[in-house]
């Protein structure tokens, strides 16, 4: 019997696991991004096959459209010459792979079957689906608005970490705007 | 396919990029390649935020958050983390993770 | 190995046929739009700088000028530079038009008539729009050549800043409306007084600044400092000839097309034309045509949306061929200084207005702006009218008479 979830998820995590992997062994730096990029662009489509349409918009905005372009801006800026390579010894790869591979089938065996899923939660539809009106709603500990769902348990409240993340990336902004600015050589006319 | 089935799958898929990241943050000389091998494991860990909220019905809301936390919090990171490179970079004109060995202590 | 592909049939056939369908009429739609889109342009810049424009191919009106173009684009050398780096010269391009094209599956062009209908469908046309920029990117680095390369430096710092002003002021109809969902909203504007552009001062506002974020994250003129002529040669795509430079401006129109589509739905009332009935429901059940109905209902609704978002387009073509081109420094001073401060009042304001002020208020508000804009809308048109009928003067051939309109100072004294 064919189906069709677990058809999309074979096809999608093929994908990213091999561009995880290309990301990994290609020398180039930007060439490197670019499979990043279709490594988040993977992620998403995970999330999206997760029923996490929110999720997934977020990462394809702040990861593809935002963070990925800071990362090759900054290589752009940090580059000497038009395309740099990146040297890595035979015996590193050969004991990185070693102790990727170790890695991954502990992490493996660790948690194959370890976890019991009672049930799957009900996917639903994302044409009426109330993700962002219920995530929202969880952030903040309030519930207003037409499209209103209310969670199924005891109310949830993450005001306090949302709040603490809009600080922390307030300080980010300022910090990362402080170490990057221009800053005048000293002895240099003014 | 049963639900544990599904939930094991996705989870390996996120051990097998959180695997590629950290190999990629050992192998890369390059601090960019480095912060690119920081991403990839913070994705990994994403996938399993999402596939618990989606099979673990204890987790619904939670996962989801958590992994937009997380992804708030790898954007930041990358803001500094680029700041910082670029200013070794104006300090040593080069990028080479294996140069900063100034400070001993 | 058959029974399994007839599995497959009986159970999905319907599902990947429908699928097939769509992602076939939404390239197709692309495509022509493209096509019409490089013709218009043509003919609005000839007009506007007092030429013709492509007169010759396909009979009057050189409508058949960009095929042409086209059919000889796909015929040149498809040539990479010996310095470009070839995987990125050749994936930039599908990047980008892969971010453009993933924004029409959320699009909806009439009722019911989208892709795929998703709750958060506004926010997901912002975020696979937003991974453009990364094709251009790829574009002006792979290249190897620094025009290219500065190009491609503009482009992600200018994006990157415009989307923060954009993804704002189109949060101020959602906070109105309650909705991500594009076809919600659209729908929830029948009647010119209802649409969401005329629903408050901060609306109106927010219409105008996303209309220029848009204009700036599509990198249109005169924000088109990724491929400023007069100083990096073409910009990012200056190594680029066939079919690839083809791509890229596909993608480039397609962008404009739906930075637009959203502005019609989001602010204008979407597939509206102004009367407060919903036309598939007078075709459907007033009329009582049933489906046929439905169906010619929608026929008239995606015509009008068509229509609508081609205008504000035309509108972005007019802009680029009127004004001249911004410094880069003057482009990000714009943003960072003054659109991101203006944005956030705006989101403050219309949240402070849709709890606080009076409903009658803004009612009263609503019908005088609405009053307002469509009366000074009639009287340009009208302007526009009583002076394209004025005679060609007769001193030099061709030479338009000046006498009587507005900002005529100098030449009735010298006769």
């Amino acid at each position: 019997m064919f189906e069709l979830q677990p058809f999309m998820f074979w096809l999608i995590a093929t994908l990213t696991g091999l561009c995880a992997i290309a990301t990994v062994i290609s020398q180039n730096i930007v060439r490197s991004a670019t499979w990043l990029l279709f490594t988040l662009a993977g992620t998403s489509g995970i999330f999206f096959l997760l029923g996490a349409d929110f999720v997934g918009a977020i990462q394809l905005l702040i990861y593809v459209g935002g963070t990925m372009v800071l990362v090759v801006f900054g290589v752009m800026l940090t580059a000497q010459g038009p395309f740099i390579n990146m040297k890595t010894s035979g015996a590193e790869w050969a004991i990185s792979i070693v102790a990727g591979i170790l890695l991954f089938s502990v992490l493996c065996f660790g948690t194959w079957g370890h976890f019991s899923a009672p049930q799957a939660t009900a996917m639903d539809d994302p044409k009426d689906s109330h993700q962002a009106a219920t995530l929202a709603q969880a952030m903040t500990g309030a519930g207003y608005g037409p499209i209103y769902k209310p969670v199924q348990r005891e109310r949830i409240h993450y005001l306090l970490p949302f709040e603490i993340v809009s600080v922390h990336l307030l300080v980010v902004l300022i910090g990362a705007a402080y170490l990057a600015r221009a800053k005048r050589r000293k002895g240099a006319a003014t | 396919m049963n639900p544990v089935e599904q939930l094991n799958l996705y989870l390996a898929l996120g051990a097998l990029l959180f695997v590629c990241g950290v190999v990629c943050m050992a192998t890369k000389r390059n601090a960019i390649g480095v912060l690119i091998g920081v991403e990839l494991v913070l994705n990994g860990a994403n996938i399993n935020f999402v596939a618990f909220s989606r099979f673990h019905p204890n987790f619904q809301v939670e996962g989801m958050i958590f992994a937009l936390f997380v992804i708030v919090m790898a954007a930041g990171e990358a803001a500094v983390a680029l700041a910082i490179v670029l200013n070794f970079y104006n300090n040593h004109t080069t990028v080479d993770v294996d140069t900063a060995e100034e400070l001993k202590g | 190995m058959l029974d399994w592909l007839k599995d497959i049939w009986d159970n999905y056939g319907v599902y990947i046929i429908a699928v097939l369908a769509a992602k076939v009429l939404m390239f197709g739609f692309m495509m022509g739009n493209a096509i019409f889109s490089v013709w218009l342009e043509r003919k609005v810049a000839g007009r506007i700088q007092d030429r013709l424009g492509p007169t010759r191919v396909g009979g009057k009106f050189g409508w058949l000028q960009t095929l042409a173009d086209g059919m000889k684009l796909l015929v040149k050398e498809d040539s990479i530079p010996a310095a470009a780096d070839q995987f990125l010269f050749r994936v930039g391009p599908y990047i980008a038009l892969i971010g453009s094209f993933l924004a029409f599956v959320v699009l909806p062009f009439g009722d019911g008539v989208v892709a795929r209908e998703m709750n958060i469908g506004l926010f997901f046309m912002l975020a696979v729009m937003s991974s453009e920029v990364f094709g251009i990117i790829l574009i002006g680095y792979g290249s190897g050549s620094k025009w290219s390369l500065f190009g491609g430096m503009r482009e992600a710092a200018q994006m990157i800043s415009y989307e923060i002003p954009m993804a704002m002021c189109v949060l101020v109809p959602v906070i109105v409306s309650g909705s991500m969902n594009l076809g919600y909203v659209a729908k929830s504007q029948a009647g010119i007084w209802n649409w969401l552009v005329f629903h408050d001062p901060f609306t109106f506002c927010a219409f105008w600044i996303y209309f220029t974020c848009a204009m700036a994250s599509c990198k249109r003129a005169p924000f088109d400092l990724a491929e400023a002529e007069s100083e990096l040669v073409a910009g990012f795509h200056t190594e680029y000839s066939g079919f690839r430079w083809l791509v890229i401006f596909m993608a480039e129109y397609g962008s404009m097309f739906a930075v637009s589509g959203i502005a019609c739905l989001m602010f204008l009332g979407g597939w509206s034309i102004g009367i407060p009935w919903e036309l598939t429901q007078v075709f459907e059940t007033t009329l009582g045509l049933g489906p046929i109905g439905f169906l010619i209902g929608n026929v008239i609704n995606v015509a009008v949306f068509i229509a609508k978002s081609w205008f504000l387009v035309f509108i972005m073509m007019w802009v680029r061929w009127t004004l001249p081109r911004l410094r880069i420094d003057q482009v990000m001073m714009m943003c960072l200084k003054y659109l991101i401060p203006i944005s956030c009042v705006l989101m403050a304001g219309v949240s402070v207005w849709t709890l606080f002020v009076p409903y009658v208020v803004q009612q009263i508000i609503g019908w005088v702006i609405c009053g307002v804009s469509v009366a000074a809308l009639g009287y340009m048109v009208f302007q526009l009218v009583t002076w394209a009928s004025a005679t060609p003067g007769t001193a030099m051939p061709g030479m338009w008479r000046t006498t009587g309109l507005p900002g005529y100072q100098g030449a009735a004294k010298q006769s």
